[in-house]
């Protein structure tokens, strides 16, 4: 059996404060190689929790997430930000593309941090990005200028980057209508097939969850034992 | 270009206005800083040279900085005796002329030798006391700016009369007198002698043209009654700061007291000294309040971008490189405004030089400006050391955000 991409051993997250909080609990869940993965339940589950977590922004209160083989529990912030830039592209249910910058600019800004290309083949792989989503003609327009559609396009070309082998999607047509739900929807699922990356999205969608290779729900901060399905 | 350094410039472009206005603060920071460091030690450098031009350097007296011990305590040290006398020590250097030529030796100056005393004026009815002094005119422009500083006459002209004399012009206005004049000089000892005046100085130092009389070294003499009188070398020095350690070593060689101008004024260099740490302390409060515009600055556009800087590290940008994204936003902020401050603080130089002004210490007309690299570095240091300051304290804040935190609460 090949390594996991990334899994949870026994994860928990509890938020500590007067009444402790707990987000998720014993999650253990494993993501291989060019699965494409939705994440379901209904709105405070979990859901968005696990995806922090499986996304290092988090760290669980117990339990251990493996990346690429590697404990990430006892890492420091420098390296866990250093495994994120590397490894896992994020995209959110609101763009989040920096406002001041062009869309030129917020597709290299990982590259830049990254520093393993030089800016002209940041700027080469940018473009190429944006054009093979369909954005070829908006390089040099700020974020404000593009459609909601068009946003998280130019949020997926940032996720991808610096060639992530994960790519995480926190809801990511939460806030668009069904036409761009769709493109959106049809490119994650084609850099999942083609790519062999992995991507795994946050939905309360199951239309669209439908359209992953697997299907884990999550209730109470639990995985739902009775829906892990394969599609 | 840079990462650091796109995002810093983007954020700083795209807030003109917030910019303008913490540049603003600087500029106005550094250049009135600039402005009254030029003003305060302008003046006082000014007041300095005009001091020292119209005084000895170090001036040489018969006294001994220690009184001398009396006979009877010499004799008998464990009695102690009251309204004794004390011996009668003739005034006046012994063998002026070989202590003189001893000094010459090494001295990096020139020195003379003058007569001090102290005398009566009188012209009419008015009498005014005044120091007057005894000098050979032919050495005295070695030591002294006095030839230069004639307003009517020249010292050589204390040579065309007998009993000559050369009065401060502000002396010879209150006593009513002018070149062509005669009045009477009198000491405490020797006889009441009638001078003509040849001259009138001008130093620009009101305590100096207030109060001085000079004569040739001989009317001096006569008028304090004794022939051979010097009680006093007047010492002019190549550097003047060295003043004071010359003066220490002719006192150790000749065991006379001599007195550099910076212990005969040490007050007034003490009262510049206060007013330096006075000026020092509100240039630095005038810096400190520019770098409250800045730290507002940073803060305010740390928290506009709290969001944004929680994207930058969910997308694996580290601390530090966040910290250092909005501290070099300061620093260009603080480059900027230091650049158009060192501009205004010149261009305020100029404009307080021009402003005529009237001192009653001395006779400038306007406002004296040091201009100094030394104001522009250091008000440009302390500017850019505060912005730095000013930007870290907010960008350590903005670092230390826990992207998940943000991002929960925006979703």
């Amino acid at each position: 059996m090949t390594t996991p991409l990334i899994e949870t051993k026994n994860v928990t997250r509890t938020l500590a404060g007067a009444v402790p909080v707990t987000l998720v609990k014993n999650i253990d869940f494993a993501v291989q190689s060019g699965e494409f993965i939705a994440i379901t339940g209904p709105s405070g589950s979990g859901k968005s929790s696990l995806m922090y977590l499986l996304g290092l922004l988090d760290v669980p209160s117990e339990g251990d997430v493996i990346l690429l083989g590697e404990s990430t529990r006892s890492l420091d912030e420098n390296r866990r930000a250093a495994l994120r830039l590397a490894n896992i592209g994020f995209v959110f249910q609101f763009h989040f593309l920096l406002p001041e910058f062009t869309v030129l600019d917020n597709v290299m800004l990982p590259m830049q941090a990254l520093g393993r290309l030089t800016t002209a083949e940041q700027r080469a792989r940018a473009s190429a990005l944006l054009a093979s989503l369909g954005l070829a003609n908006h390089i040099n327009k700020r974020p404000e200028q593009l459609s909601g559609g068009e946003r998280q396009r130019v949020a997926i070309a940032r996720a991808l980057a610096n060639e992530p082998a994960l790519i995480l999607a926190d809801e990511p047509t939460g806030n668009l209508d069904t036409a761009a739900s769709e493109q959106v929807i049809t490119i994650l699922k084609d850099i999942a097939g083609s790519d062999q990356r992995s991507v795994i999205i946050v939905t309360h969608d199951l239309s669209l969850a439908a359209r992953a290779n697997r299907r884990v729900n999550i209730i109470d901060g639990q995985i739902d034992s009775k829906i892990v399905s394969k599609n | 270009m840079n990462l650091v350094l796109h995002i810093a410039l983007t954020h700083v472009i795209s807030r003109v206005r917030q910019t303008l206005v913490g540049v603003m603060g600087i500029a106005t920071g550094v250049g009135c800083s600039i402005m009254m460091a030029g003003l305060m030690e302008g003046s006082q450098i000014d007041f300095i040279r005009q001091l020292v031009d119209s005084i000895p350097h170090v001036s040489v007296s018969d006294e001994k900085r220690d009184p001398s011990v009396q006979p009877s305590e010499r004799h008998f040290a464990s009695v102690q005796f009251h309204n004794l006398s004390s011996e009668t020590e003739r005034r006046g250097f012994k063998n002026p002329y070989a202590v003189l030529a001893d000094l010459e030796e090494w001295l990096p100056g020139a020195v003379t030798p003058s007569v001090q005393t102290k005398a009566l004026l009188r012209s009419g009815t008015r009498d005014t006391a005044a120091s007057l002094i005894g000098i050979d005119p032919h050495r005295e422009a070695h030591v002294s700016k006095l030839a230069t500083q004639m307003k009517a006459g020249t010292l050589d002209s204390l040579f065309k009369a007998s009993n000559a004399v050369i009065l401060g012009d502000t002396l010879a206005e209150r006593l009513g007198v002018g070149v062509g004049s005669s009045i009477t000089l009198m000491a405490t000892s020797g006889a009441p002698i009638l001078a003509r005046i040849v001259g009138l100085s001008h130093s620009g130092i009101r305590q100096i043209d207030d109060n001085q009389a000079v004569t040739l070294i001989k009317t001096a003499q006569v008028l304090a009654g004794k022939t051979a009188l010097l009680n006093e070398f007047r010492i002019r020095v190549d550097d003047v700061m060295s003043s004071r350690d010359i003066a220490a070593r002719v006192e150790k060689q000749t065991g006379y007291k001599a007195v550099s101008w910076q212990e005969a004024h040490e007050d007034i260099l003490s009262a510049f000294q206060i007013r330096n740490v006075i000026m020092f302390m509100v240039v630095g409060a005038i810096l400190l309040v520019a770098s409250f515009g800045t730290y507002n600055i940073i803060s305010t556009i740390t928290h506009e971008k709290a969001r944004d800087i929680a994207i930058m590290k969910s997308l694996g940008l580290r601390e530090q490189t966040v910290r250092r994204i909005f501290v070099l936003e300061s620093a260009i902020i603080g480059v900027i405004g230091i650049f158009f401050g060192w501009l205004l603080g010149y261009a305020l130089c100029i404009i307080m030089g021009l402003i005529e002004f009237k001192s009653f210490m001395t006779d400038m007309t306007h406002l004296p400006i040091l201009y100094s690299p030394r104001h522009y570095a250091i008000a440009g240091g302390v500017a850019l050391a505060s912005s730095l300051l000013a930007g870290f304290l907010p960008a350590r804040k903005a670092a230390s955000v826990q992207p998940v935190e943000i991002i929960r609460g925006a979703s």
